[in-house]
């Protein structure tokens, strides 16, 4: 059998799959995320790029992801967000995606354009991120773009979306996600999960569903941090018991990844493909939450 | 109906400061419902701008259409003669009527906010986007269109938080609403539906409407 890429076959023929996700360089020099990429190669088998996250303007995701699979060999996953481009641009990026060697893509919605840095941008919502996706299914499927004109040669990329299990409430969250898988969705990764018990609820009202599930890990690097996010990050359940312990911790930063590692070694025979690991700014702790989980023999 | 609020008095200033005769024009209809251009608030503007000859005041039944400003203006006609500045407080459309009957400068004293409906005097709400296709039949009497600031079609993002949306916590998440609704309603069916992308093509500005006669 033929994987359109690697991360593709990993999920297909490994126990455990792991990601990665790096953010391009509010810069533009290229040179100030290869080093990321370069930290976490070894570490996981594909990393997301993100797409102007949480509405801050950085360096095209496009280009950023061809240059980190050019220089560093490490294979990326394309995120595209449905925020500051119209129809006509979403499907031109992902022809050219396709033209430039990049095998996987993700797509969302995108955070709202006022959260970010340019609050008083033109927000674009063209098309949602179900629509895309079906965008994705026609051109790949068919080989027509939106308005139905035939494609010379349409792209043949691996399609991801993302899932929020922690929503309340969750029902509309799994009709979303069964839309996904209709249109085309090969995996999904999820937000943070801290809660081992809020997955294995998810995980059996999605068992009619063929899709890979990568499972969100950002260890927690404060108590601060952990506050933060239970206050600002929709789906987002940390355990009392975790925040305490990073109170008391000398080590937090050591002490977050060991409770990831302990979250890792629940959800692991939860019919979970795997987990995607994210530490905003910190291709480091990326590497290291990676080879902690690794080394502890859960996976 | 369309929703006004008041423009800061030092804007409306600034845009008169060239003006030495001033009529005020408002609206018997929305603003006067929204208390934003009714006999109070023009009786009010006229104090706020005493530095200026106001040469005369009125609240037309409806700025909006052509047809009954044209008749209310005719009664005024002399003191409106005498005004080189109409200063309107009704939505655009009144002050963009006013523009096209007179060869007066017309300065608009409100801001034009939204379609929407009114709770109480003070708490007015969007609720249509005139998108120009509407789909409240699909989704339970409530639209994703205004009321979602993504527009989204295909249920909620996944930012809602307490039922709250991502973008301020302090408004619903519409899509969550709808959800809810139409579980209610035991239309759960229709609320997973595929929804295609829009068409904007039917919205495309400027809308028109003029009916063909009959041959």
């Amino acid at each position: 059998m033929s994987f359109i890429s690697s991360l593709e076959k990993s999920l297909a023929t490994s126990k455990f799959t792991i990601t990665g996700e790096l953010t391009p360089p509010k810069s533009a020099s290229i040179e100030d995320i290869l080093d990321g990429a370069r930290l976490i190669k070894d570490d996981v088998i594909a990393t997301n790029v993100t797409d102007n996250p949480t509405s801050r303007v950085v360096m095209s995701t496009l280009a950023t992801c061809h240059l980190i699979e050019k220089q560093t060999g490490l294979e990326t996953i394309y995120q595209i967000t449905c925020r500051d481009r119209n129809r006509l641009a979403l499907q031109s990026d992902i022809l050219a995606a396709n033209a430039l060697g990049i095998k996987n893509i993700l797509i969302l919605t995108g955070d709202y354009i006022t959260l970010g840095d340019h609050p008083e941008a033109k927000p674009v919502f063209d098309l949602d991120s179900v629509q895309l996706l079906w965008a994705i299914k026609r051109m790949q499927e068919e080989g027509v773009d939106l308005a139905g004109k035939k494609l010379k040669t349409p792209p043949k990329l691996f399609v991801g979306a993302a899932v929020n299990p922690g929503l309340d409430p969750i029902e509309p969250e799994i009709i979303r996600l069964e839309k996904k898988v209709d249109m085309g969705t090969k995996f999904a990764q999820s937000q943070c999960l801290y809660d081992p018990n809020v997955l294995g609820k998810f995980m059996d009202q999605i068992s009619h569903l063929d899709v890979k599930i990568l499972v969100g890990i950002t260890p927690l690097l404060s108590a601060g941090m952990a506050k933060w996010m239970i206050k600002n990050c929709p789906g987002v359940i940390i355990p009392e018991e975790m925040i305490k312990r990073l109170k008391e911790a000398e080590d937090k930063v050591k002490e977050g990844i060991k409770m990831m590692v302990e979250v890792v070694s629940k959800i692991a025979p939860m019919k979970i493909a795997g987990i995607h690991v994210m530490v905003p700014e910190r291709a480091d702790l990326v590497a290291e939450t990676v080879k902690a989980i690794k080394a502890s023999g859960v996976v | 109906m369309i929703i006004t609020e008041k423009k800061p008095i030092d804007e409306i200033k600034e845009s008169l400061k060239d003006s030495k005769k001033v009529f005020i024009l408002g609206c018997g209809t929305c603003a006067t419902l929204s208390q934003t251009g009714g006999e109070e608030q023009v009786k009010e503007m006229a104090q706020l701008l005493r530095d200026k000859e106001i040469v005369g005041t009125t609240v037309a039944e409806t700025p909006c259409d052509k047809r009954t400003l044209k008749r209310d203006l005719r009664t005024l006609s002399a003191s409106l003669s005498a005004a080189d500045t109409v200063l309107v407080l009704s939505c655009g459309v009144g002050v963009q009527t006013l523009a096209e009957l007179t060869e007066k400068i017309a300065i608009p004293g409100l801001n034009t906010k939204f379609i929407g409906m009114t709770e109480h005097i003070g708490a007015f709400y969007q609720r249509c986007l005139a998108c120009g296709d509407c789909i409240l039949d699909e989704t339970g009497g409530i639209c994703p269109i205004s009321r979602c600031p993504k527009g989204l079609l295909n249920g909620p993002c996944a930012g809602h938080m307490d039922g709250k949306c991502e973008v301020d916590r302090e408004k619903d998440c519409v899509w969550v609403l709808i959800y809810k609704r139409m579980k209610d309603m035991g239309q759960l069916d229709k609320f997973r539906a595929f929804r295609k992308p829009r068409n904007y093509q039917i919205s495309t500005s400027p809308q028109q409407i003029v009916w063909k006669k009959a041959q």
